[in-house]
């Protein structure tokens, strides 16, 4: 009897169709999002997020509809994400069903916006997104954040840079590793780790699942609250109750 | 139009969600989210949810006109808190020192950090956010058809201490025990989100949605 760890299927957004594909190439429609997000949770998903990498502004909207039509009919947590730029869009969000906003490259443009949000609509719907690539090896690893879908470099420690956001209102924190992003050899432990350590606010692991046992070792072995994963669930090679199973005969607390 | 059910709103957080799930669960049923103290004293039954921080909740209850709304609803008919809704329904909350509505007896605590470790000595983390095991002490209508022990979803700092032992629907463990389901009369409020907690929230709903308003 304790709080279950969660697996968070990720959900791609462009221009209002859910898509899937590998590192943003062939992307194909993945089919009606109502229906996709109650396979989901019928499986058992503990929550769902929808990233929005539409590269249009215009067209960003769309992710509105989506939103609406998935919280009318599913009914666990919401997470949407990408281009977030102001407490309105924030706003617009949340009517539209979303339960949580994720907060990526504007955190580190205007990390007021963190905390005007995190004050106005309560922390517990303030995801700070960061994606981080390591920059120093060997005995005291560090990592720097990077934004715009990880090709920009800001200079920023992305362990005390969690930490300001946490300071600022952020509620939890969806931590991509940048090296280990699309690669299936597992999360990046280290960062996850140091992120666990040093962080009061739960941290959700993300970038570079290929397999059931990475998420347990990113729960075990890296202190993760919950563990996000896109490609292993929507190709069908694994169901969320299949990776359920395998961390609950591994002693991890799941719901089932 | 007198509406079935009121979901009171004080500008606190989405109420999309709650009005959404009791619309699934209670087909046909005209779900007014509504600020209007005519519309929700004439509702059949009342649903207050609430997110954010206490000052803030409490202060928009009031700049609202609603708290004596509330209390009313509260008095008379079938009345479901979530969340900030159960917290301000007791006396004071010792987020932002807030006075509360004082409908139940009690205080709102936050979790220690520095007490939050599990069985294993590792760190647990706040907010409580995700799907908790919660224990029925007692049988109620509200719980009809929800196994002893069923997950919920949660998300929140401060949990409910009951200063009577007989309001107590409903505990939860983080790592210490706390108190996450309050009943008395008419009233039951939860500290979890059952409009997010998937097929046994949706149940708690649909139970609040025929129950007759008696604690048996």
């Amino acid at each position: 009897m304790a709080l279950a760890k969660r697996i968070i299927p990720c959900l791609d957004v462009t221009a209002g169709r859910v898509v899937k594909g590998v590192n943003f190439v062939n992307l194909r429609d993945a089919g009606d999002p109502v229906e996709i997000a109650r396979r989901y949770d019928d499986q058992g998903a503990d929550e769902l997020t929808f990233l929005d990498i539409t590269a249009s502004s215009d067209d960003r909207d769309l992710i509105l509809h989506i939103i609406e039509a998935v919280a009318a009919q599913v009914f666990i947590p919401l997470t949407v994400g990408g281009g977030v730029r102001q407490p309105n869009d924030v706003l617009r969000l949340l009517n539209a069903g979303a339960d949580k906003v994720s907060i990526n490259t504007s955190a580190v443009t205007n990390p007021q916006l963190v905390k005007d949000c995190s004050a106005r609509f309560g922390s517990q719907c303030i995801v700070v997104a960061i994606d981080a690539k390591q920059t120093v090896w060997g005995a005291t690893p560090k990592w720097q954040v990077f934004t715009h879908g990880g090709r920009r470099a800001t200079g920023l420690d992305a362990v005390e840079w969690g930490k300001k956001m946490q300071d600022l209102g952020a509620g939890e924190i969806l931590l991509t590793s940048m090296d280990r992003d699309g690669a299936k050899i597992g999360f990046d432990l280290n960062l996850t780790r140091a992120f666990s350590d040093a962080l009061d606010i739960p941290i959700i692991a993300s970038g570079g699942v290929g397999n059931l046992q990475h998420l347990v070792d990113g729960v075990v072995k890296g202190g993760a609250d919950a563990v996000l994963a896109a490609s292993i669930f929507h190709f069908g090679e694994y169901t969320v109750e299949q990776a359920k199973q395998t961390m609950a005969e591994q002693g991890i607390e799941v719901r089932l | 139009m007198t509406v079935d059910i009121a979901v009171i709103d004080y500008g606190m957080g989405n109420l999309h969600s709650v009005a959404k799930a009791l619309e699934h669960v209670a087909k046909g049923a005209r779900v007014a989210v509504t600020d209007d103290a005519k519309t929700i004293l004439a509702a059949g039954r009342v649903v207050f949810p609430g997110q954010g921080a206490a000052p803030d909740c409490m202060r928009e209850i009031d700049a609202r006109g609603l708290r004596e709304v509330v209390k009313q609803a509260a008095s008379e008919k079938p009345f479901l808190g979530i969340c900030m809704g159960l917290q301000v329904l007791f006396e004071h909350s010792d987020e932002g020192d807030t006075p509360c509505l004082g409908i139940f007896p009690g205080q709102v605590k936050r979790f220690v950090q520095a007490r939050m470790t599990d069985a294993q000595g590792r760190r647990l983390k706040v907010p409580h956010m995700g799907w908790n095991n919660v224990r029925q002490p007692r049988p109620h209508p509200l719980w009809a058809g929800i196994p002893d022990g069923e997950r919920f979803y949660f998300v929140h700092s401060y949990f409910v201490v009951p200063a009577q032992a007989d309001l107590v629907a409903g505990y939860a463990d983080y790592p210490a025990e706390f108190v996450c389901a309050c009943a008395r009369d008419n009233l039951f409020a939860v500290q979890f989100h059952p409009e997010k907690s998937a097929s046994a929230g949706l149940r708690l709903l649909a139970n609040f949605v025929s129950w007759n308003g008696k604690p048996a």
